[in-house]
């Protein structure tokens, strides 16, 4: 009994990470598409872009309702603390989130009437503010929360600060990147072309906003600095700055060289390394600097109850979510006789 | 007595019943709609009459947007419960927050997964997985209703729990126990019927709209607009009655769970045997009186004990501060019941007109059919509101009150957020409302155009749908 309770967390820590970063690659890219509507202002070229997405945005957004339920039926102890901490944030978040979903059908229901370019406007704001409100929260949850007896007991704009809009803006550029090489991957002519410019400077963006957080994290606390220092978690760090470089001019290169798929990759590769670092960062605590895993953890029943279930369906979900995709893969292109 | 903390409460407390209220309208709508979608295309792929791929057509368009504002909306509720009810998550967490993501594992992911076939993919998989995809959509409401009610009656019922005494927490001991409480069944049953019914005047009343307004042309209403008509009314006529049994049976069930709510719902405050029904009335919770009131003699212990001497509860065998705002859920429920007998009456009036063959002709039956347009929302709404506020003063009934169970936020910030809500709301759902009227403004017609018109020209035509391109897959469409 006594292992269950100290292995279950540590199990549904990994899986929680998983969902988030599956989350934020999915819905990155469609939040980056919105952001790139900025930059691109012809109707036709703008569905196309919306079209990449149309059929799978739903399912992407989904597996940020698992982040949320989650944290609220195996680290309640974290949802009740992070969620009235970040209160102003996840509100401004989910209200983005509510014009960028509905603008999908909305935009173009209201073709031809004056309402549409709210909509086109509700889609580009609605998933640039999104972004942001994510990335300041990421930075938030980095840099700690103050907690009295397990509640939240800071004020309401306690997470805003430098570090946390500096995080806002670099998940921004980040997502505005995987959504210009989703493009990249996904469309023909004179979009694409467009998008491999984009890419390049939304990349050059997205580096310095890695340098500078990495540099910036251990600074926050001394215990982040030696969890990175530590063996053997120097191991598994050590080789991340490189890896990040690597992908770099990995990225930067088959831009220049027209490979299609690749610069999605790497941007993901990025992703990967960025959210991984930081699960290492502040392991073991599901909200710093004070509530470990286990202080916010449900029982066991309930852990290994969900656990189950999860380990059935979680296959399922992927499996079907891979052939939704097969079935809308392939370059999008304008339609015929669309000009 | 109304200092900042209480305050904040109280808006707490509106905004989740203002969020709630907003989303259930669209899962409602999205339960009932998928699973005629499902019928539409069984009906067409079993006869291969053209009928029945243009009602499909016609409908699935509002689906989509429907949908889409069901997601955006149930997407707040799934942080609320930690934004404004964060003690509340905290402690029933290890119960709703797991019976939650059993909902979002076996019915969220199914419905969105195939959610894009289902709307952009008819030319591009077979005839049979399109209908699969469509059944599944289906299937996936009506799971998604079924883990979210299993967790909404747990917090009426709570059962199969155990209280950790160090931390206030509920442990879940036995989840056959917690999932089967004794609300679940009459809650699923009455929710999935009172989806099926909305749905039913909603399709009802736009066809009679659009034999409305054929007629007023002198015209007569195409084949689509008759076939929907007469679809939806058989619905009514037969589902109707069946609610109102339901909704009996899931209020003698509450009368043995929750003996209180029922005393606020009737307005009674003394305990009898062979009492009366309020037609009206207006409870005073403070002078503990119903005043006003309108009484039928015996039909109270008639209708909750199912005999003339049986004993109703009044609200003064209950301590004052365990009795809910009586006032609120004694009109929310009277609406409804009222609404259902209503229902119920169209329902039958529609068979006398069916047998009379005056169905498709009758204008005065048409102008009421659609008046009852917006009825099984209301009902619904009105039900909610009687379920919830009867539950009050507690979140976990009799366990945990809601007083102790709201977050640490700030008034400031509860207020910012309620306006912003309140704004939001407004202007989207506001305009997603305007844009169903006008799609359903335009009649089905036969030949209905796809909704992934595979040429943008086609999308400007008839301007309604998205999907404005090819997706020019390897295979070719
Ligand atoms: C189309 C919608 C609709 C219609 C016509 C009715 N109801 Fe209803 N009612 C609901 C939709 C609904 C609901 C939204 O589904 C509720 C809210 C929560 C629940 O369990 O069901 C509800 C709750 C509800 C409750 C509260 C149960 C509780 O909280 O414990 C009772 C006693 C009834 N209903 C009884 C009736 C009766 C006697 C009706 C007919 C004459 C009726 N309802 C018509
Ligand atoms: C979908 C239809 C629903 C409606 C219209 C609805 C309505 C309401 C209303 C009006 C209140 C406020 C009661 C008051 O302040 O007196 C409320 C509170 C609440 N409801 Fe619901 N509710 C719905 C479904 C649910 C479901 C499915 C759950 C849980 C799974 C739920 C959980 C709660 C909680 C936690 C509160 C806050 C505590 C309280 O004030 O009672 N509700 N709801
Ligand atoms: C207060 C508690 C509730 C929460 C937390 C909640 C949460 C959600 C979420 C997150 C979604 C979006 C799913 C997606 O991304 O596809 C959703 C949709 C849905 N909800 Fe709710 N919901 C609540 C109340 C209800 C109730 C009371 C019902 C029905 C009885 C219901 C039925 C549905 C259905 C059928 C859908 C999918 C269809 C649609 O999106 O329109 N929900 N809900």
């Amino acid at each position: 009994m006594m292992d269950f309770a100290h292995w279950l967390p540590i199990v549904w820590a990994v899986i929680l990470i998983a969902a988030i970063t599956i989350y934020v690659i999915l819905d990155g890219f469609d939040l980056g598409i919105g952001m790139l509507f900025a930059l691109e202002r012809d109707r036709g070229r703008r569905d196309v872009m919306v079209n990449t997405i149309a059929p799978v945005w739903d399912g992407n957004e989904t597996w940020m309702v698992l982040g949320g339920a989650v944290l609220y039926g195996v680290f309640p102890g974290a949802y009740a603390t992070l969620l009235p901490a970040f209160y102003l944030p996840i509100v401004l978040m989910l209200l983005a989130l509510i014009f960028r979903g509905v603008s999908f059908e909305f935009r173009v229901m209201t073709r031809g009437t004056a309402r549409e370019a709210l909509w086109d406007t509700g889609f580009m704001a609605g998933s640039g503010i999104a972004a942001f409100c994510q990335g300041a929260i990421l930075g938030g949850v980095v840099q700690g929360v103050s907690v009295t007896d397990g509640a939240f007991s800071g004020g309401p704009l306690d997470w805003l600060t430098p570090f946390s809009v500096f995080c806002g803006i670099s998940v921004t550029c980040g997502y505005a990147l995987l959504g210009a090489t989703w493009l990249v991957w996904r469309t023909t002519g004179t979009l694409e072309a467009s998008c491999r410019r984009w890419a390049r400077r939304l990349a050059a963006g997205l580096f310095v906003g890695i340098v500078a957080v990495s540099l910036w994290t251990p600074l926050l606390h001394a215990p982040y600095l030696r969890r990175w220092t530590d063996w053997p978690n120097i191991a598994f760090v050590a080789p991340v700055p490189v890896l990040v470089v690597v992908l770099g001019l990995l990225l930067a290169a088959s831009l220049r060289k027209g490979h299609t798929r690749v610069p999605f990759l790497c941007a993901l590769g990025w992703f990967f390394l960025c959210l991984s670092g930081l699960g290492i960062t502040v392991w073991p605590y599901a909200v710093p600097p004070s509530l470990t895993l286990w202080n916010v953890s449900s029982p066991p029943s309930s852990q290994f109850f969900q656990l189950i279930g999860t380990a059935i369906l979680l296959p399922i979900i992927l499996t079907y979510t891979i052939y939704s995709y097969r079935v809308f893969r392939g370059k999008v292109t304008e339609a015929d006789g669309y000009h | 007595m109304q200092n900042a903390h209480d305050i904040a409460l109280l808006l707490a407390r509106f905004q989740f019943a203002f969020t709630v209220g907003v989303h259930i309208i669209f899962p409602a709508f999205s339960i009932g709609l998928a699973a005629y979608l499902a019928v539409l295309e069984g009906a067409w792929l079993a006869t291969g009459r053209q009928v029945f791929l243009d009602l499909y057509r016609y409908w699935i368009k509002a689906f989509s947007i429907v949908f889409g504002m069901g997601v955006v909306s149930g997407l707040v509720m799934a942080y609320e419960f930690g934004t404004n009810w964060s003690v509340f998550s905290k402690k029933a967490g290890p119960i709703t927050g797991v019976l939650l993501s059993y909902e979002v594992m076996t019915a969220f992911f199914l419905e969105a997964g195939f959610l894009g076939v289902m709307l952009f993919g008819m030319n591009k998989v077979g005839r049979g997985l399109h209908f699969a995809a469509t059944c599944c959509v289906s299937v996936g409401t009506l799971i998604s209703m079924t883990w979210i009610l299993a967790s909404n009656s747990w917090m009426q019922t709570p059962r199969g729990y155990r209280i950790d005494p160090a931390t206030g927490q509920f442990l879940p001991d036995d989840w056959l126990a917690i999932i089967f409480n004794p609300s679940f069944p009459f809650r699923l049953v009455h929710m999935g019927l009172a989806a099926f019914l909305s749905v039913a005047f909603a399709v009802g009343a736009t066809g009679a709209w659009h034999m409305l307004r054929a007629r007023r042309a002198g015209a007569i209403a195409g084949e689509p607009v008759r076939v929907m008509f007469s679809m939806a009314m058989w619905m009514a006529a037969i589902v109707a009655p069946v609610q109102i049994l339901a909704g009996d049976a899931h209020g003698l069930n509450t009368l043995k769970y929750q003996p209180v709510k029922i005393a606020a719902m009737e307005g009674d405050w003394e305990t009898e045997g062979r009492a009366p029904e309020l037609l009206f009335g207006i409870p005073n919770m403070r002078t503990e009186h119903t005043d006003y009131a309108v009484k039928i003699p015996l039909l109270g212990s008639l209708i909750l004990t199912h005999s003339l001497d049986g004993k109703v509860p009044g609200m003064k065998d209950f301590p004052r501060d365990q009795r809910p705002p009586s006032p609120v859920i004694f009109f929310s429920f009277r609406i409804m019941v009222a609404l259902g007998v209503l229902m119920m009456l169209v329902g039958l009036w529609s068979l006398w007109h069916r047998r009379n063959s005056t169905l498709f002709t009758s204008p005065v039956f048409h102008i009421v059919a659609l008046c009852m347009a917006p009825a099984g929302f209301i009902a619904l709404l009105c039900g909610w509101v009687t379920t919830e506020v009867g539950r009050q003063p507690w979140t976990v009934y009799g366990l945990l009150r809601t007083s102790d169970s709201a977050a640490p936020v700030i008034l400031s910030s509860m207020a910012v957020s309620m306006t912003a809500f309140v704004v939001v709301y407004v202007i989207v759902f506001g305009s997603g409302l305007g844009i169903l009227v006008r799609l359903l403004a335009r009649a089905p017609q036969e030949g209905e155009p796809d909704t992934a018109p595979t040429r943008a020209s086609d999308m400007l035509a008839t301007r309604v749908h998205p999907a404005v391109v090819t997706f020019s897959s390897g295979k070719g469409a």
